[in-house]
């Protein structure tokens, strides 16, 4: 199967609604779960792993909530689709290097994604868009009991769920947001806020996680102790700092527009020139670009324009989502002239930003200004 | 990219390790590189950097001297120390002594306080309950209430043999 065509389109996924989407971008709760009569993924032989991919894959499979889902091996998928799961963040740049004996089964609707065989056995992940952790620890906390009866889990009274990584121990849990912080990085206040959200345990990271880069001014927080504290102490936790991140956005952003309204404009004008009219450009620049989109749209400089279209591109001019849009393999260099093609043509209809945001500037619904 | 050790400076020491088919990445900025000694990159460990600092030296010590394998999976003490990570469950009984201290730097407490497996529940509480009912019959016995304990007993005698106690009034 296709799973380009399996997957729910872009343009669909970008006109989902959450709450606080406008800062939000989406919520994840993610579960490590292993076996008790198999060594970990990463100690255990190859032979070994398959036999646990067999035994948990139709686990999975025969759950009421993986109807219909999309179930392969990872040594069944071809490079291309990969990189698409990554990019749609459904599964790790860990995972997509794995070949036989891994696994991922994944519903239609993107909210549901287990990959079999990752760094433990289990890694089950919930998706919701915007702000809505408690939502997707529940549906998770749903499909794991449904599990629990079909495998044997490694647990323990005292430590709880038993995982490859002693940092993963007891809950297994992580809990996370994706952030898109434009305000915080512009007012250059980002760094403190993050040394601050570090000393409350909590991780900040970059747009593909561990170790990455914060393109298109996106970030992921999460909790990272998972041992001494119950799973909805630990969403609970996450959901207070996030309350307060998200206000900070939103003061950064508001005192942004009343003390440098001409900086702020700037930024976002020359965004909008270049993406609406480079002849070349790289995924890099699309995204750091795209976010100032966003950060314009949300500041009422493009009345009449959804956030939809930003967060549609934002999906579609990375590197392996605009390959599978062509059938001969393409350079860089081609993906470059070719990505600019895409973002002019749908800019085209987008006029270039007002020089100044509609009074008052719009906090909820949008006010058309004619 | 930050540091990811003080994640406050820049990073620029970029390092990757190959374990087996795992491939770990590791950014450090150059103070931390020095002080963790990855100029030197023979005497580095992974443990450290995600288990925090101290992490390989703990794991060493608590080996007192000899070194530990895990008994059902080969997994050595020096696996350990060179990946952060473990081979299976049993090698958390094996470790137990140089985890408890990573543990506790690690995490909120040593304690699982969250979800149990269901069945794991039920024999919790119904182990809970026996012990319950056990205190009831020695202190009927006691008072002399043979009544009461002859209740107790049988109470007992059904939970162990794995059927459900009728419900008590």
């Amino acid at each position: 199967m296709d799973i380009h065509k399996f997957l729910t389109p872009p343009a669909v996924m970008a006109r989902r609604k959450g709450p606080h989407d406008r800062i939000v971008l989406s919520s994840r709760v993610r579960l490590a779960r292993n076996i008790r009569d198999a060594a970990f993924p990463g100690w255990a032989k190859k032979p070994e792993r398959v036999r646990v991919l067999e035994l948990i894959q139709p686990a999975v499979e025969s759950l009421p909530e993986m109807q219909n889902s999309f179930s392969e091996a990872m040594d069944r998928l071809p490079a291309l689709d990969k990189q698409i799961l990554v990019e749609r963040h459904l599964i790790s740049r860990e995972h997509a290097a794995k070949a036989a004996g891994s696994g991922l089964v994944l519903t239609q609707d993107e909210s549901l994604c287990v990959m079999i065989n990752e760094e433990d056995h289990l890694r089950m992940q919930s998706l919701r868009p915007g702000l809505q952790l408690r939502q997707a620890w529940t549906a998770l906390n749903q499909v794991d009991s449904a599990l629990e009866k079909k495998l044997d889990y490694a647990f323990s009274s005292d430590l709880g769920y038993l995982t490859a990584c002693p940092t993963n121990l007891g809950t297994g849990i992580r809990v996370s947001a994706m952030l898109h912080l434009p305000g915080l990085v512009l007012a250059e206040q980002i760094n403190p806020i993050v040394q601050s959200v570090n000393k409350l345990g909590l991780a900040v990271r970059g747009l593909f996680g561990e170790g990455t880069e914060a393109l298109g001014n996106v970030f992921q927080v999460s909790n990272q102790m998972t041992l001494g504290e119950s799973e909805s102490a630990i969403v609970e936790r996450l959901e207070k700092v996030l309350a307060q991140i998200i206000d900070h956005e939103e003061n950064a952003r508001a005192s942004l527009v009343e003390k440098k309204p001409k900086v702020v404009y700037n930024h976002i004008g020359r965004a909008y020139g270049t993406l609406a009219n480079a002849h070349s450009i790289t995924s890099k620049e699309t995204m750091n670009l795209l976010s100032l989109m966003r950060l314009g749209i949300d500041l009422g400089l493009f009345p009449g324009v959804d956030r939809a279209i930003v967060d549609e591109l934002f999906v579609l001019t990375q590197p392996a989502h605009l390959q599978k849009q062509h059938s001969e393999k393409l350079s860089a260099e081609e993906r470059d002239f070719l990505r600019s093609d895409m973002v002019r043509d749908r800019l085209s209809t987008v006029s270039r930003p007002t020089a100044a945001p509609p009074t008052p500037p719009p906090a909820g619904p949008e006010v058309d200004k004619t | 990219m930050l540091c990811c050790v003080c994640k406050d400076k820049q990073a620029t020491v970029h390092l990757t390790q190959i374990t087996g088919d795992k491939m770990q990445k590791v950014d450090l900025c150059e103070e931390c590189a020095k002080t963790k000694g990855v100029n030197d990159a023979t005497g580095f460990s992974l443990a450290d950097l995600l288990l925090g600092l101290g992490a390989s030296q703990e794991i060493e010590q608590a080996g007192g001297g000899g070194e530990l394998t895990c008994k059902r999976c080969g997994f050595t003490q020096a696996d350990f120390k060179k990946t952060g990570r473990l081979g299976c469950s049993d090698c958390y009984q094996t470790f137990s002594e140089a985890l408890g201290g990573l543990l506790k730097t690690m995490h909120k407490g040593t304690r699982h306080t969250g979800k149990v497996p269901e069945s794991l529940r039920q024999n919790r509480d119904m182990a809970d309950r026996l012990k319950l009912l056990q205190k009831k019959l020695a202190k009927a016995i006691e008072t002399e209430d043979f009544e009461q304990a002859a209740v107790l007993r049988d109470e007992i005698k059904q939970i162990n043999a794995g059927t459900s106690p009728a419900p008590t009034s």
